[in-house]
């Protein structure tokens, strides 16, 4: 299988991203590593999804980009937090993993599956799905572009059909 | 029961003082100021394009600051908030706690209550200790200030540094009168960027 993740942090690179927020995922395990590694880049594992809108939009005050990297969960998270985003105008871009999609063991990960997508419209964000491998590196590129020039909030929605099925050993 | 959990609480400093002083100490520190009272405390003292004033987000003032003191590493922050502001996002000290930032500063003025809400009690009136908790998350540089000495003796290591470092400063509790920032976001941010980058 392709490594999308592999694309993505290419996208991230070419767009000088140099603050990665992230809160654990098993879907965004290797490209997490691959911020971790990378001495340009600061990766900040913070304790909610809406601490990293915060952390985000600070970056962008100092000067420099950064970018989110969630699960479907965290968008919930995050709603009033999205205010500080839109009202300030803040580029801001998100790489979200979806759970309760496809495959999904956990039927508690269905609601945010169900509705993420939906929410992130409704907070003003322009939000693209991705299904196949092979075009998760120019839907990257696609919203990083779009954030980051024109002062807008986007998220890239990575189905569950490229994340590895999680069965909690059964 | 909740009368004997408060009743040895010291709440002393005048707000406001303490905002003059600290900006009075150094003028080109970035600044970031929770909702709401210490956004309006800034502004009671200065509406300046380095101070970025929230009026919403509740919980974010701390993150906010971590992000810009990445960005910015050769300025220093300052991060000022309430009590009830920081409890909200309270896991972002544990987020400063790992990655340790030089250049950040943490103020919290703590009165205790919930100020722009008509005064209900934070958890800092009853067994709270924000200090120990930022301890226990990984900022060791941290302790409170309840007197103008110990105001005027650590008022310099919190405007230079080194961070990561939290100060819990504990005032009054007071309904003191508005005196408002802008509040239009887009400008509040190009301001800032424009006077620093």
């Amino acid at each position: 299988m392709k490594n999308w993740a592999k694309d993505i942090f290419c996208a991230l690179k070419r767009a000088n991203v140099l603050q990665i927020a992230y809160v654990p995922d098993a879907g965004h395990k290797w490209l997490i590593s691959a911020c971790e590694s990378d001495s340009a880049i600061v990766s900040i594992p913070v304790t909610t999804e809406e601490e990293g809108v915060a952390v985000l939009a600070g970056a962008w005050l100092g000067g420099q980009r950064g970018a989110m990297l969630m699960q479907s969960s965290g968008v919930g998270n995050c709603i009033n937090m999205f205010s500080l985003i839109t009202e300030c105008k803040f580029p801001f871009a998100c790489f979200v993993t979806m759970r309760g999609q496809w495959n999904e063991f956990n039927p508690w990960q269905r609601p945010m599956g169900k509705n993420a997508g939906k929410l992130l419209k409704t907070m003003g964000f322009s939000v693209n799905t991705v299904s196949h491998a092979t075009k998760v590196g120019a839907k990257s590129e696609e919203m990083l572009h779009q954030a980051f020039t024109s002062d807008t909030a986007a998220a890239l929605l990575l189905h569950q059909r490229l994340t590895p099925r999680k069965t909690f050993g059964e | 029961m909740v009368n004997q959990n408060t009743k040895n609480k010291v709440f002393l400093l005048n707000r406001r003082l303490v905002a003059k002083k600290i900006l009075a100490a150094r003028s080109d520190i970035l600044l970031v100021t929770g909702l709401g009272s210490t956004t309006w405390d800034f502004a009671a003292t200065k509406d300046r394009d380095l101070t970025f004033p929230l009026w919403g987000a509740m919980g974010s003032a701390t993150p906010i600051g971590l992000g810009i003191a990445i960005s910015k590493k050769d300025r220093h922050v300052v991060v000022i908030t309430g009590d009830g502001e920081m409890l909200m996002g309270i896991g972002a000290l544990a987020t400063v706690g790992i990655i340790k930032p030089k250049n950040l500063s943490i103020c919290i003025f703590d009165n205790g209550h919930y100020g722009e809400t008509g005064m209900q009690k934070t958890a800092t009136s009853y067994k709270c200790d924000l200090a120990l908790t930022a301890k226990g998350l990984g900022i060791n540089n941290a302790g409170s200030i309840s007197t103008n000495r110990q105001l005027h003796e650590q008022i310099p290591e919190i405007v230079r540094g080194p961070g990561p470092l939290l100060r819990v400063i504990k005032v009054k509790a007071e309904s003191l009168p508005f005196v408002l920032p802008p509040k239009d976001g887009v400008k509040l941010k190009n301001r800032f960027q424009a006077a620093l980058l």
